[in-house]
C-alpha cells in the first residue's frame, strides 16, 4: 500500500495549511446585535488575538443587566492562539513536505479536536457572560439568562443576536475543508487502486 | 294692486338673484389650485429619506432651519445669531463667545440670506453662510456637524442686507451695507449731513479653501446709497459681482417717498478679481476699526473671540476700471445671474418691467466707454447699452429671480402675489401661479448655481391669513412647494417655517447625508477641562471658583453627591459625554440656576456657570431622555453657607460618609 500522497495533495495541503496566515490578519468570529434602538446594529469582532468593533457601546448596554464589562485582557486564550495557529500552519506544510498519509490523517484528527476544542470554550465564555450577573445589576428578569448564541440567531431581550465566523474564520474553515477533501480524495482513489 | 304686486314680486328674485350671482363673482376658495396627484408628489413615507435639503434662513429668529423636500418635514433649527437654551447655545462657556462682538454680547439678529458653497459655481455641500442684517455679521455653518462653526463681524457697515452671496469657487463672499453711515474718525454727525458724511460699502470676506476660515479681505469705498441684494457672476462673468442699490436720491428721511424719487436707480457692476489684484498691490489703506471673529473648534469644543483692528479700504477713486453703475428702473432689489453668466436680471421692486442685462454687452459699453454721465465719479454705463431686454408685464411688484437648468426663469411678485416663469432668451412669459401669500424670495435646488437641479421652486411668503388653523394675532409663516417639471407649475404642498424665511437654498441629500458626523472622539477631545473617563472625575477649588469635572454616561453622572461648595463661589460644571454611540446626547440642569441646560453630544465637554445665592441641597439631572434608566440619572450639589467648614467631597455610588462633626450650617447664623 502507498502511503505516499499525490503531487496535487501535497500542493492542495501546504495551500491550505498556508491560508490560515488569514487568521492573524482577518476577525473570525462575528457577533451582530440588532433593537429598535439599533437599526443599524451593532458588531463585535473576534480576532485570534483580540477584539474590535462596538464593543465599548455593547459594555454600556450590558451593564444594565449585569453582564461583565468585556476586555481583552480577561481572556487568556488571547496571548496562546496565535501560536495554535502558527502551529497548525507549521504543521500542516509538515504534512506537505512529508507527504505522509498517516500524517495527514493524524494532522485532520488534530484539526477537529482544536476546531471543537474552540467551540466549546466559546461555548463555555458564552454561558459565563449570559448566567453570571451582578446581582446589583438594573434591570433583573427572573430566570432569564443571556447567553449568546454559539452560532445563528438568538433573541436576547430587545436584541436580536447573530454569531457566526468573520472573513477569517471562513478561511479557516475552508482551508480545514480543503484538508479534509484532500484525505478523502486520497481514499477514495486509493480503495479504486486496491480494487483492481 | 295684483299687477304692482306681482311686478315688485318681480323685482325683488331679480335683485336676490343678481346679489347671488355677485356672490359667485368673488374668488374661489385656495384648496381649488391643488391638482389631484400633489399629495403624491410631496409624499415621502415614514422611514424613507427626502431627496433635498432645504436650508431656510429664519429671518428675525436668528437661525437658519433645515427642511426636507419634497415632505417640507423640518428636521433641525440652527442657532446662528441667537441663543438656544434647548442647546445651551449662547448660554454655556464655551459658546458665548460665538455671540460676541464690538458692541458685545448681542445675542440677536436678522438673518436673512443663505448662501451654500460653490466650486466652479456648483454647490460642493461644505458650508452654508448666512447675514445679520442688524449687527452686521456673516456666519458660516458647518455642514458636518450642522453647528455654526464661524461668525466674523463686518466693520464699516451697518445692515448687512447685501450679504453673504458667493463666488464661483467660494473665494469670498459679499457683505453690502444695507445702509450707509459716516465712517472714519468723525462718527457723530448732524444726521442731515448725509449727503457729505455717509457713505457706503461693500466687503469681501475671503474664506480659506480647506478650513472655510473667514477674514475681511477688503472693502470698497462706495457713494453713500444702500445696498440690497448681490450675485457673484458664473462661466465668463465669475470675477464680477452684482449689487443692487436703492436710494441714489440719498435721502435720510422718510425713504418710502424720498428714495422712490428717481425712475432708475442703480445695479453696482465690481471688477472683484480688479479689486483683488488693487489690494494685493497696495492701492489700499488701512482703516483702524473694531470688529470681532468668533471661532468654534471642534477638537477643544469651545469657541474664541478675537477682536480685530484693521481694515483694508479700496477707494474707487484710486483703483479705476473696478466699478461701475448700471441704471436699473425704481429701487431695484433682487439682483440674479443666470447659470450661463451671462444675463443680469435686475428686479425694480416698484418697475413695471424686468430688465435684462448682458454681460457681453456691459463688456463692451466698458471698452467703448458707453457711459452715461458718472455718479460721484463713477461711471454710469448706459441703460441701453447694456440691456440685453425687458420682460414687459410681468407683474406687479418683482423681487427674486431663481434659474432651471432649461434656461426658464422664475421671479417672485410680492405685490401680485405670484411666481412668473419666464423664458430667459426671448423674455416671454410662459406660465404664473398664485402664491398664498405675498411672496418674498423663492428658491429652486441648485438655482443660483450654474447646474441647477430643478424639479421645484419653493416660494417663502410673508404671510398666511387663512392658510392654516389660527393661533391668534401671531400666525405662522410659509413655504409653498411648487412641481415645476412640467411645462406648468403646479402647486403639491404647503408647509409652516420657523421665524420669517427670507432666502433659501435646496441641495440633493447625498451631497450632505454622507459627511453628516455621528459623534465627536473623546480621544480627541482636548478640552482643558475634560474628564478622560470616571476615574478622571473631580471637583477643584480655585480662588472662589469650583470646578466640576463631570461625566455623563447611561445612566449616572459623576460625581453624583457634591459637598462643600460655599455661597459666594461660582461652580462650574464642566461635564463630559463619554458615550461613543450615535445619537446619545446627554442634558444636564440645576434647580435654580439662572442660565439653561447643557446638551453635550458624545465626546463632547460644556460647560454651565452657576452662582448660587442660597444655601441648601440643589437636585441635578440629565434632561435628555437617554435610557431606560434616564429616570435615575440625577443627583445633588449641597451649597453651604459662607465660612462653613464643610470638607469639598464628591462621589457616585459610594456615598461617601458625612463628615461626623456638626455641620456648619447647624450654628446659629448669627455671630
Amino acid at each position: 500500500m502507498n502511503n505516499k500522497l499525490s503531487v496535487t495533495s501535497r500542493i492542495l495541503v501546504a495551500f491550505a495549511s498556508g491560508a490560515l496566515i488569514a487568521a492573524f490578519f482577518l476577525p473570525v468570529w462575528r457577533i451582530d446585535l440588532f433593537a429598535p434602538q439599533y437599526p443599524e446594529g451593532l458588531m463585535m469582532n473576534i480576532w485570534i488575538n483580540g477584539l474590535s468593533g462596538d464593543v465599548e457601546i455593547i459594555n454600556g448596554l450590558n451593564h444594565y443587566i449585569g453582564m461583565k464589562h468585556i476586555s481583552v485582557d480577561m481572556f487568556p486564550e488571547f496571548k496562546f492562539l496565535p501560536y495554535v495557529v502558527g502551529f497548525f500552519m507549521l504543521l500542516g506544510m509538515l504534512v506537505a513536505v512529508t507527504g505522509n498519509r498517516k500524517f495527514l490523517l493524524f494532522y485532520l484528527i488534530l484539526t477537529a479536536i482544536g476546531g471543537a476544542l474552540a467551540m466549546y470554550d466559546f461555548y463555555q465564555w458564552g454561558y459565563d457572560y449570559g448566567h453570571n450577573l451582578d446581582p446589583s445589576a438594573a434591570i433583573q428578569v427572573p430566570g432569564l439568562s443571556y447567553q449568546p448564541p454559539l452560532f445563528g440567531h438568538k433573541r436576547l431581550l430587545n436584541f436580536d443576536a447573530y454569531s457566526f465566523p468573520d472573513v477569517g474564520g471562513w478561511v479557516v474553515i475552508g482551508a480545514a475543508v480543503l484538508a479534509f477533501g484532500v484525505w478523502f480524495a486520497e481514499w477514495y482513489h486509493q480503495r479504486k487502486k486496491n480494487k483492481k | 294692486m295684483k299687477h304692482s304686486f306681482s311686478k315688485s314680486l318681480l323685482a325683488i328674485s331679480l335683485l336676490v338673484a343678481g346679489f347671488v350671482w355677485l356672490q359667485g363673482c368673488k374668488p374661489k376658495g385656495t384648496q381649488s389650485a391643488v391638482s389631484g396627484d400633489a399629495a403624491a408628489k410631496a409624499y415621502v413615507a415614514p422611514g424613507k429619506y427626502d431627496e433635498f435639503y432645504n436650508f431656510v434662513s429664519g429671518g428675525f429668529s436668528g437661525q437658519m432651519s433645515v427642511y426636507g423636500l419634497p415632505s417640507g418635514r423640518l428636521f433641525r433649527v440652527i442657532p446662528v445669531f441667537s441663543v438656544d437654551p434647548e442647546k445651551g447655545w449662547g448660554y454655556s462657556e464655551e459658546t458665548k463667545p460665538m455671540l460676541n462682538t464690538s458692541h458685545g454680547f448681542v445675542p440677536w439678529d436678522d438673518l436673512h440670506h443663505i448662501a451654500l458653497s460653490v466650486t466652479k459655481s456648483e454647490h460642493d455641500g461644505r458650508w452654508a453662510f448666512g447675514n445679520a442684517n442688524n449687527t452686521p455679521r456673516i456666519a458660516r455653518i458647518d455642514l458636518k456637524t450642522f453647528r455654526t462653526a464661524e461668525i466674523i463681524e463686518i466693520p464699516n457697515s451697518a445692515g448687512n442686507h447685501s450679504s453673504p452671496f458667493i463666488t464661483e469657487n467660494s473665494e469670498y463672499v459679499v457683505a453690502g451695507t444695507r445702509f450707509s453711515v459716516p465712517i472714519g474718525n468723525k462718527l457723530d454727525v448732524p444726521i442731515n449731513t448725509y449727503k457729505e458724511n455717509f457713505k457706503g460699502t461693500v466687503s469681501f470676506i475671503g474664506v480659506d479653501k480647506t478650513s472655510g476660515e473667514m477674514n475681511v479681505a477688503f472693502q470698497i469705498l462706495t457713494p453713500g446709497i444702500n445696498f440690497d441684494l448681490a450675485r457673484a457672476g458664473k462661466g465668463k462673468s465669475a470675477g464680477w459681482f452684482f449689487f443692487s442699490c436703492y436710494n441714489s436720491e440719498k435721502a435720510n428721511t422718510l425713504l418710502e417717498v424720498n428714495a422712490s424719487q428717481k425712475d432708475k436707480d442703480f445695479i453696482m457692476a465690481v471688477n472683484w478679481k480688479k479689486a483683488e489684484e488693487y489690494a494685493k498691490a497696495g492701492k489700499g489703506v488701512k482703516k483702524a476699526v473694531r470688529y470681532a471673529h468668533n471661532k468654534y473648534d471642534d477638537n477643544t469644543h469651545s469657541a474664541t473671540s478675537t477682536i480685530m483692528n484693521e481694515v483694508l479700504v479700496l477707494d474707487p477713486k484710486d483703483c479705476p476700471d473696478m466699478i461701475y453703475f448700471m441704471p436699473c428702473p425704481k429701487s431695484p432689489h433682487g439682483c440674479d445671474t443666470d447659470p450661463t453668466g451671462e444675463y443680469i436680471v435686475g428686479s425694480g421692486k416698484l418697475a413695471a418691467v424686468i430688465p435684462v442685462f448682458s454681460f457681453t454687452k456691459i463688456q463692451d459699453a466698458i471698452a467703448k466707454k458707453n457711459y452715461d454721465g458718472e455718479y460721484d465719479g463713477i461711471p454710469v454705463l448706459k441703460y441701453e447699452a447694456v440691456l440685453h431686454g425687458e420682460v414687459s408685464k410681468p407683474g406687479l411688484g418683482p423681487l427674486h429671480t431663481e434659474f432651471d437648468g432649461n434656461g426658464n426663469a422664475y421671479t417672485s411678485f410680492f405685490v401680485s402675489s405670484e411666481i412668473v416663469k419666464w423664458s430667459v432668451k426671448d423674455l416671454k412669459v410662459l406660465d404664473r401661479v398664485p402664491t398664498y401669500y405675498s411672496i418674498g424670495h423663492l428658491s429652486v435646488p441648485g438655482g443660483p448655481t450654474k447646474k441647477p437641479w430643478g424639479k421645484y421652486v419653493i416660494a417663502y411668503n410673508k404671510i398666511t391669513k387663512d392658510r392654516y388653523l389660527p393661533t391668534g394675532p401671531e400666525l405662522t409663516q410659509s413655504a409653498q412647494l411648487y412641481d415645476i417639471s412640467g411645462d406648468k407649475m403646479k402647486l403639491i404642498l404647503d408647509f409652516p417655517t420657523i421665524g420669517e424665511p427670507h432666502y433659501a437654498e435646496a441641495i440633493p441629500a447625498e451631497m450632505i447625508m454622507k459627511n453628516s458626523r455621528k459623534i465627536f472622539k473623546l480621544e480627541e477631545n482636548k478640552h482643558p477641562y475634560i474628564a478622560m473617563g470616571e476615574g478622571k472625575t473631580k471637583v477643584e477649588r480655585k480662588g472662589n471658583e469650583v470646578h466640576v469635572y463631570m461625566t455623563a454616561i447611561r445612566s449616572h453622572i459623576t460625581p453624583d453627591n457634591i459637598e462643600g461648595v460655599k455661597l459666594g463661589e461660582t461652580v462650574y460644571f464642566h461635564v463630559t459625554n463619554l458615550e461613543q454611540d450615535w445619537d446619545v446626547p446627554h442634558g444636564f440642569a440645576v434647580k435654580g440656576i439662572s442660565n439653561a441646560e447643557l446638551l453635550i453630544m458624545p465626546g463632547e465637554t460644556q460647560t454651565l456657570k452657576w452662582t448660587p445665592e442660597k444655601a441648601g441641597v440643589y437636585p441635578m439631572y440629565c434632561t435628555d431622555f437617554c435610557s431606560a434608566l434616564h429616570q435615575e440619572m440625577q443627583g445633588y450639589i449641597r451649597i453651604s453657607p459662607a465660612g462653613s467648614n464643610v470638607p469639598l467631597l464628591f462621589s457616585t455610588g459610594t456615598n461617601l460618609p458625612a463628615v461626623t462633626a456638626p455641620a456648619a450650617t447647624e450654628k446659629p447664623a448669627t455671630k
